[in-house]
């Protein structure tokens, strides 16, 4: 709380001349590799660039234009970074796509641009993030729905395995992205009202604050809750993503460790009895701790796709090969969840390091939105919405660098995957319109307020 | 295309990637250390110096100096209005310490805004009221407003 009284003495600057110019070097990253693709590839810059390129920039353009008209005070590095990462992520997905004749850049796209339009209606539509802790029950109670809309007989589909897809018509759909967003909302709105009471009360045990008995039950809901998912949809990823989001924010909004250690304790003894009870958890493992065993194995698990994207990345070295010099199509599903094995191939360490760099410059700005902020509410959404972004980075670039074992997660921005763009575009409207609400200056409270002694008595005649 | 172009084109891809990381840090620098500080505090403030640090407002006749508990547990408990922000609550670094069970531990701050002074909620959970409206934003208050946290009333005096 010092922190905001300390900040009170300047006023943040807009900064949307900044965005701009950043916005511009975002489109030279995002067309540049479109065009080092094409002649890494074909041998000459694709005939579309010019179409390809006014596409994006109008789409940017109209995102920074809508931000200047209704959040100025908002964050300038948010979007650029964020248009960086899909602009390379649609020229890599496009390099995929001329090697394996596939469609897949283009569909990306058209996801785009539906992200950058609901970012867009998101900004307008919400113009202070406050407004959600109304709907913090509702949120909630449809996070719910939507994570069991997969298992409803007729509307889920089984890709891959995992049970997290729904389909409406010829689309499938991931309601567990829009379930993310949802879920921090309604935690942050929950938190807010109940953290005196899980910060407060307890005992203290060798050091630690044990928070007490009957203020477990949200946390083991949530425990259940992803354990659900992970039992009935197989879905490693979301179901470490979710009780991880909760148990960060549980730990911002009551500052006790104590928290974390019983949180991880749960989630500990559940990924060891889910690795003894589960075969396809126990396949995961075994895959992460001896993958050459199970390369070109005759019969599943196989362990192919992690191999390969370590060759990948060994060959890849430093520099990269280069766009069109490698062989990013050795490795399945190369344009979702292995996409950082055809960067660190073709773009190298130095590409590699530079997405993570741009992801980290995300959390960051995400977590200086929610230090400025001056409500406990923003606060805790920018929180959880970073930590939405760091957990998933972390999960599915640890399990790509086989830091720990394979789970499927959308890398943001970058995967081909319209449901996690979608989300991760809205994401970053309600980052930006929680820094405009922590950067606009405070409202001039010295205005003319009558004080009420000093009004004269009047007589009123009835 | 020729070997030599390729590399070329690679080496120019990854100095753009890097480029562009490098000056989206540059904007954070410049966003941390190139703050404006508005005319009012620089005035306040001496022209420099320390920007950040709040001058206090220049005393007059009749402004407060000293934040009274005049009902509830802790009825009589003072603040000097010299240290300003003042933090009530019922934690141990509150300047105003309440053992009144129904305030939080960090429960509400009264700060100085020019030379207004007012009341915000630290996002308690029985709430700050004036009167008998629970307030959402730093309010302004006065000599004599009756501020109401938990069972406590607060008032600035001179």
């Amino acid at each position: 709380m010092s922190q905001s009284s300390a900040l009170m003495g300047f006023v943040h600057r807009r900064r949307r001349g900044a965005e701009l110019f950043l916005l511009i070097l975002a489109l030279a990253v995002g067309i540049g590799a479109y065009a080092a693709v094409g002649i890494g590839v074909e041998g000459h810059v694709p005939v579309d660039i010019l179409g390809y390129g006014g596409w994006l920039a109008a789409l940017l353009v109209g995102a920074h234009v809508a931000v200047r008209l209704v959040a100025p005070y908002a964050d300038p590095v948010l979007l650029p970074v964020v248009a960086a990462l899909n602009g390379l992520g649609l020229a890599v997905i496009h390099r995929l796509d001329l090697a394996e004749d596939t469609t897949f850049a283009r569909q990306q796209l058209t996801w785009m641009t539906l992200g950058v339009v609901l970012f867009v209606g998101a900004l307008v539509v919400l113009r202070d993030h406050r407004v959600l802790t109304r709907f913090t029950y509702t949120f909630g109670l449809l996070a719910i729905v939507l994570l069991l809309l997969p298992m409803v007989p007729g509307v889920g589909k089984t890709i891959n395995g995992a049970k997290i897809w729904i389909g409406v018509g010829p689309f499938s759909f991931q309601p567990g992205e829009v379930a993310k967003v949802l879920l921090v909302v309604a935690f942050a709105g929950y938190l807010v009202l109940h953290r005196d009471a899980l910060a407060l009360a307890g005992r203290r045990v060798l050091f630690i604050d044990l928070p007490r008995g009957r203020d477990l039950g949200p946390i083991l809901a949530m425990w259940l809750v992803s354990l659900g998912i992970l039992v009935f949809q197989r879905d490693l990823g979301s179901s470490l993503l979710f009780f991880g989001l909760f148990l960060v924010m549980l730990y911002v909004a009551t500052e006790r460790p104590g928290w974390l250690v019983v949180g991880s304790g749960l989630f500990l003894s559940g990924a060891f009895v889910a690795w003894r009870l589960f075969s396809h958890v126990q396949d995961r493992v075994d895959i992460w701790l001896h993958p050459f065993d199970y390369y070109n194995a005759p019969r599943p698990p196989y362990s192919d796709q992690i191999v390969e994207t370590m060759f990948g990345m060994g060959w890849g070295g430093l520099i990269g090969r280069g766009f069109g010099e490698g062989d990013p199509t050795r490795i399945t599903y190369a344009e979702a969840d292995f996409i950082m094995g055809a960067i660190g191939e073709e773009l190298g360490l130095t590409g590699v390091i530079a997405v993570l760099v741009l992801y980290g410059l995300i959390v960051e700005r995400a977590l200086r939105a929610a230090l400025i902020s001056r409500d406990g509410f923003g606060k805790l959404v920018a929180v959880g919405l970073a930590g939405v972004v760091t957990l998933q980075v972390f999960v599915v670039v640890g399990g790509v660098t086989r830091l720990i074992p394979l789970t499927g997660l959308t890398t943001p921005f970058l995967s081909y995957g319209g449901s996690s763009l979608v989300a991760n575009w809205v994401i970053i409207a309600l980052l930006l319109r929680i820094s405009d609400q922590a950067r606009r200056p405070v409202p001039d409270l010295s205005g003319p307020s009558e004080a009420p002694d000093e009004q004269s008595t009047q007589v009123i005649k009835l | 295309m020729s070997e030599l172009t390729l590399f070329l084109i690679r080496i120019a891809y990854l100095a753009i990637l890097w480029i562009f990381v490098l000056s989206a840090i540059s904007v954070i620098r410049s966003d941390m250390f190139g703050a404006r500080v508005p005319e009012a505090a620089r005035a306040a403030g001496g022209g420099g110096g320390k920007p950040a640090k709040q001058k206090k407002p220049p005393k007059r006749r009749g402004s407060p100096t000293q934040v009274v508990v005049t009902s509830g547990t802790n009825d009589g408990a003072t603040a000097s209005l010299d240290h300003a922000p003042i933090l009530i609550g019922r934690g141990p670094d509150a300047a105003i310490r309440l053992e009144d069970d129904y305030v939080s531990t960090r429960h509400a701050r009264i700060a100085a805004s020019g030379d207004q002074w007012f009341v915000e909620d630290l996002g308690s959970t029985n709430g700050t009221y004036i009167g008998t409206v629970r307030i959402t934003q730093p309010t302004t208050i006065t000599l004599g407003t009756q501020v109401r946290i938990g069972k406590t009333i607060l008032e600035l005096r001179k």
